[in-house]
């Protein structure tokens, strides 16, 4: 799957056309006017108070969670593969069913979907800060810093997620020596992801950068000799803050179905640190035998939390539309 | 599902007759059976590379190759030795092996088998990038008596010289030579070798095209030496890896037969019409072992020793699994707990021994005793693309043992670098290990000289103890047991063997995993226990 | 003109070379090819024998230049696991690959633009809705999962369709074989390219939704309405050829996406292409091949990205004080 969304392929366009992207198309694409449909506000509260709870039972999922599927002496193999309540030969202790190795399948879930998040945001923080940098550096000085960051973009561009994480996870294995793998997985996971989405953030902002910094105020801010670093932060760095917003939004959800195409690859959460993605990865193989709850659940929260966050990050890019305040 | 032997002819010119006939009778039924030529479509999990037979030493190249190229023993349905290109053979000196060749044998190119080619193949068989070095040894010398008469020269005693000589396939010297294809295949070339691309052996099957990775077409030998006894035309060959699509394939009746299948969909192959699963003890033991040679674990908060060198640790981990469970929930009945590091169907005294009984409680005060009343951690290393849920088992270990009061961390890598950090190349770099093997020549000699001798840091000796325990005993063993011509003296000094290791607990063995394959209901085929395929077993309805 | 041409070209240049030093140098850390290529009972000597003999004992830089000036003539040296020259393997392997790209795009455009253009139109429609519902719960799961399950519903349960490989391909010329030629070849593209065309179908959808969204406020069609041209026509010949530039380039730029990223796709579906093979070259520790699929990408995104360029500087003036 390409990991490019929306807003990277329009910045791109922009960018090229030359055209700032924070004021260009860019903020006017896609559902402009809905802000003010009732039914679409609808929509977004509900994926608003959706996405609410779906973090919360993540991050309380210890408290919340009925049982504690890290706990490797708490959990048995005799309870592998227990179905729903509500099927036969279920278990009340087991209220979804549990795993190929016994670990409770709602908790599985709450405790996935809390990793699955943590990994998003660090890499999507991660790859914001990068690119929101390198974007910066390169609008502001133009010149052949400039060409060098955006051909280091292209570069970054022929590495696929995939192929950056199984690079990263061999290299840490080289330089380190032996790793623990149950700790370095997430790691990588958050190098590897927030390496592949930093291009979308530097494109973007080096388009508005390229705009803003010919504007007067940044010209006369120059004039009076304020160094260029604090010119960045200050004055054009707010400027751009929007659809960098807009991109981190739906990155987090990219980031979330990212992870867990890499754990079916085998370079995920390893399972005994399961997120949503490597719980689909091991359902996976029970599909055909008739468990398929192993997979489908983890798959339907996946889908739910994934399908809540790009509903608020449409809303948000609307917010953020100037022609709509 | 094993079946008894598979007949051998025992007259050639009467076998000739007789497919004359069946030729004539083929043709009197006219179009009508022409047209229904029988294809024969399966898949396996990894693909078919170079089609040089001394290239890869690995189950699934060789099953294949198998079906082209022949050796001059062969193995039955049930694994016991017969017959093939050699019709007899016999120890004329304690150290002169004679074996007859079969007459009238043809390769697929019309050439004639003879006894140059026997010497040519062993001399390409041992000689550099060749992967099968250890089927011929360098000191055995090669004298040809006459056109169809092959002594072979030993400088010691060795009664299964021959084990391995159904995977050593004959090949033809005047078409090798003639397509320069006298070096083998070796990973190493620049360019390709012509033997890498094409295959001329004797079998019953010749192969029309072969795309390495996509597709491989073999189509029926007319001119084979033996009585078909299958009914194919045509076999194709499709790799696919994915579990899941291997499995789609066989239930939507696109393919015939698919191979391994997942333990958890053979009820469901079963219960779907027109398809079932064979199932099936196979030979390859899985089993854990514990780094017994390094002063302190490079993975443990145990530091200054090493706790796997106290014998009640070790049977301590051994008690703390249970094996039953295993079995039960992971393997789904498909898999035979053992006690010993031979599958029982390659040893004879192999039912002899019992496994030391689940005891998480017994294992515990085993801990408290050896001074870890509170446990420790330990790192294991687990491939998890390796063996039949591999990764599932450690993780049910991992669990066990946690029970105990053991932390387990566990490192569960594809197998390219799981092998690369836990073999020699990688310096042995484990504490704790999931490990499985067949012996290469079903015999247990290869056990105790790979898995069970010393050797020192850079693998000389034992190069597979990974976890380099030591025992003089067994060394020694190990040594009379290559000479001991006597059968039943030579089974009693490798009980011994295996005796000191269970007393031990050098390795705590798990099981042999089940063979799983998926068949469709108008299949016929036998299932070996090595988990090689051979077409000539297979008849479609 | 030349001037920026020639110094994109080196640009480009450039980048292939890191892509190249890249590739190189990571590689030596993803495991050991050895193991591999050889059965689990072959002695350490004869292991050290084979590394010496590809040359994985000679210093690094002395392994690079020679990988450089090779992969300069097209030659990437041989498979550790098929032994045939990696050119030949790729050449072999390219057709499958397009095919399934080219598809998938057509999916995507076929399927996306009309459901934009109506989404577009008629925004309040339930229909509208639907559409954008549905094509974010196609971009919420994960593309293995879709394949897995469209398999599971199409070819095991209904078994109207193939769940792997290309069906019977047909040689056209010396090397390309189509799968367009023969029914089972057709019938095996449709479930690849439904699941790797999924998330670009979503993407155009929405672009197309927005841009007839902005296009039908803008004075132009209102004009162009005011004079009375009947919707039909406004709504095709006016506002649609105007949100078809952005679209045309992105569908550009994601082309190149789609073939390097096709990788799951060919594993879930054993499509025999080149993202297949090189997963299973990572799993084989297949160096030639990981570099040269490395590679090769790399110079399909520079080459796209070239061409884009040098189109925008000769359609946008303004690129040529704006940029250098």
């Amino acid at each position: 799957m390409p990991y490019v969304s929306n807003e990277e392929a329009k910045a791109a366009v922009q960018e090229r056309a030359g055209e700032p992207a924070a004021q260009g198309r860019l903020s006017r694409i896609l559902d402009s006017d809905m802000f003010h449909s009732f039914l679409r506000s609808k929509v977004t509260v509900v994926a608003a108070i959706g996405t609410f709870i779906l973090f919360l039972l993540a991050f309380l999922a210890p408290w919340v969670a009925p049982h504690n599927p890290f706990d490797l002496a708490s959990i048995s193999i005799l309870d592998a593969r227990v179905p729903p309540v509500w099927m036969e030969y279920a278990d009340p202790r087991f209220i979804l069913g549990t795993d190929d190795q016994g670990r409770d399948l709602l908790s599985g879930i709450f405790y996935g979907m809390r990793i699955s998040l943590i990994v998003g945001f660090c890499s999507v923080i991660a790859a914001a800060v990068l690119g929101i940098s390198l974007g910066l550096i390169a609008g502001y000085t133009g010149g052949r810093t400039d060409a060098i960051i955006m051909r280091i973009a292209d570069v970054q561009l022929t590495f696929p997620a995939i192929l950056i994480a199984l690079l990263i996870d061999g290299v840490a294995a080289g330089v380190f020596g032996s790793i623990d793998r149950e700790v370095f997985a997430f790691y990588i996971l958050i190098v590897s992801l927030a390496l592949s989405f930093w291009v979308q953030y530097a494109r973007t902002v080096r388009g508005s950068t390229m705009v803003e910094k010919n504007k007067e105020y940044v010209q006369a801010a120059r004039v009076i000799g304020i160094p260029a670093i604090i010119i960045m932060i200050r004055h054009i760095l707010p400027n751009v803050m929007g659809p960098v917003m807009v991109i981190a939004t739906i990155n987090l959800a990219l980031a979330i179905v990212t992870e867990a195409t890499l754990s079916f690859l085998g370079v995920g959460m390893p399972p005994t640190q399961p997120s949503l993605g490597t719980l689909i990865a091991i359902g996976n193989d029970f599909l055909y035998s008739g468990e398929w709850w192993i997979a489908i659940f983890p798959g339907l929260a996946l889908a739910l939390l994934v399908l809540n966050v790009n509903l608020l990050g449409d809303w948000l890019r609307d917010a953020l539309n100037p022609k709509l305040r | 599902m094993l079946v008894g032997p598979f007949r051998k002819t025992e007259n050639e010119g009467k076998m000739k007759t007789k497919s004359l006939l069946l030729a004539a009778t083929l043709l009197a039924a006219g179009t009508a059976t022409a047209a229904q030529a029988e294809t024969l479509k399966f898949a396996f999990q990894g693909t078919l590379n170079a089609l040089d037979p001394y290239s890869l030493n690995e189950t699934f190249t060789l099953s294949s190759l198998g079906n082209t190229y022949e050796g001059l023993t062969r193995r039955g349905a049930d694994l016991a030795i017969e017959p093939a290109l050699a019709e007899r053979w016999e120890i004329v000196e304690p150290n002169r092996w004679r074996f007859y060749l079969r007459k009238g044998v043809k390769f697929h190119n019309g050439n004639d088998f003879n006894a140059e080619d026997v010497a040519f193949s062993v001399d390409r068989v041992r000689s550099e990038g060749s992967d099968l070095t250890t089927r011929v040894g360098a000191d055995v010398k090669v004298e040809i008596v006459d056109d169809h008469t092959v002594d072979f020269v030993l400088t010691g005693p060795n009664p299964i010289l021959h084990y391995e000589w159904d995977t050593f396939y004959m090949m033809d010297k005047e078409w090798t030579t003639e397509n320069s294809a006298v070096k083998v295949t070796s990973a190493s070339d620049t360019t390709p070798n012509y033997a890498a691309l094409n295959a001329n052996g004797t079998g019953p099957f010749k192969i029309l095209s072969h795309e390495a990775g996509v597709k491989t077409v073999y189509e029926k030998f007319d001119g084979w030496w033996d009585e078909a006894k299958h009914n194919l035309d045509t076999v194709e060959f499709t790799p696919i890896g994915s579990d899941a699509t291997r499995v789609a394939a066989l239930l939507s009746g696109e393919l015939d037969m698919v191979y391994p299948i997942p333990v958890q969909d053979i009820k469901r192959i079963n219960d779907n019409a027109g398809t079932r699963a064979l199932t099936g003890p196979e030979l390859r033991t899985i089993f854990l072992g514990m780094d017994q040679m390094r002063d302190e674990l490079l993975y443990s908060d145990v530091k200054g020793k090493n706790p796997f060198k106290d014998a009640k640790v070790r049977q301590a981990f051994y008690q703390a699994i249970d094996i039953e469970a295993i079995k039960q929930k992971v393997m789904r009945d498909l898999s035979t707990p053992s006690a010993i590091m031979i599958s029982p169907f390659l040893f004879s005294k192999g039912s002899e021994f019992e496994r030391y009984p689940y005891d998480p409680e017994g294992a515990k005060k085993l801990l408290a005793d050896a001074g870890y009343a509170d446990g420790f951690s330990v790192g294991m290393d687990c491939p998890n693309d390796r063996y039949v849920n591999d990764e599932a088992i450690c993780q049910a270990v991992a669990a066990m043992l946690a029970r105990v009061g053991v932390k387990v961390d566990l490192n569960a890598q594809p197998k390219a670098k799981y092998f690369a950090k836990v073999l020699a190349s990688g310096g042995y770099d484990t504490s704790f290990y999931l490990l499985g093997w067949t012996p290469g020549s079903l015999d247990s000699w290869n056990v105790l000289s790979n898995l069970m001798n010393c050797r020192d840091e850079a693998g000389k000796g034992s190069p597979f103890n990974l976890g380099g325990f030591c025992d003089a005993k067994i060394d020694s063993l190990t040594k009379e047991v290559l000479v001991e011509i006597d059968p039943d003296k030579r089974d009693n000094l490798i009980a011994e063997a295996y005796q000191i290791s269970h007393d031990n607990a050098y390795y705590i063995p798990l099981h042999q995993q089940g063979l799983a394959w998926g068949v469709s209901d108008n299949v016929e085929l036998v299932q070996r226990a090595d988990n090689q395929f051979k077409f000539r077993f297979v008849t479609k309805k | 003109m030349i001037g920026f041409a020639t110094r994109r070209l080196l640009q480009a240049m450039v980048v292939m070379l890191v892509v190249a030093l890249l590739a190189f140098t990571m590689f030596r850390f993803v495991g050991d090819p050895i193991n591999q290529m050889v059965g689990i009972e072959t002695s350490i000597e004869e292991r050290e024998a084979l590394r010496e003999r590809l040359g994985l004992n000679d210093p690094i830089p002395v392994q690079f230049a020679r990988f450089v000036t090779q992969a300069a003539q097209f030659d990437f040296g041989t498979s550790y696991q098929f032994r045939q020259p990696v050119s030949e393997l790729f050449a072999k392997r390219i057709p499958a690959t397009l095919e399934l790209s080219f598809t998938s795009a057509l999916f995507a455009l076929v399927v996306g633009i009309p459901m934009g253009i109506y989404a577009g139109l008629n925004r309040e429609s339930a229909i509208s809705k639907l559409f954008l519902s549905v094509s974010l719960v196609g971009i919420s799961l994960p593309t293995f999962f879709i394949g897995i399950l469209l398999i599971f519903l199409f070819s095991v349960t209904l078994q109207w369709l193939p769940s792997f490989g290309r069906g019977e391909v047909v040689q056209v010329g010396s090397w390309w074989t189509t799968g367009f030629l023969t029914a089972s070849g057709l019938k095996a593209l449709i479930l690849p390219s439904i699941t790797l065309g999924l998330y670009q179908m979503t993407l155009i959808m929405r672009l197309i939704r927005a841009e007839m969204l902005e296009v039908i406020r803008t004075d132009y069609i209102k004009f162009a309405r005011a004079r009375g041209l009947p919707d039909r026509l406004v709504h095709f010949r006016h506002a649609l050829k105007n949100t078809l530039v952005p679209v045309i380039t992105i569908t550009g730029l994601q082309l190149g996406a789609i073939i390097a990223f096709a990788t799951i796709t060919e594993t879930v579906f054993q499509w025999p292409g080149m993202g297949l093979m090189f997963l299973q070259a990572v799993q084989n520790v297949d160096i030639p091949i990981m570099s040269a699929y490395l590679l090769l990408t790399a110079f399909l995104f520079v080459a796209i990205n070239f061409i884009v360029d040098i189109l925008y500087f000769l359609i946008d003036p303004r690129l040529r004080v704006g940029r250098p």
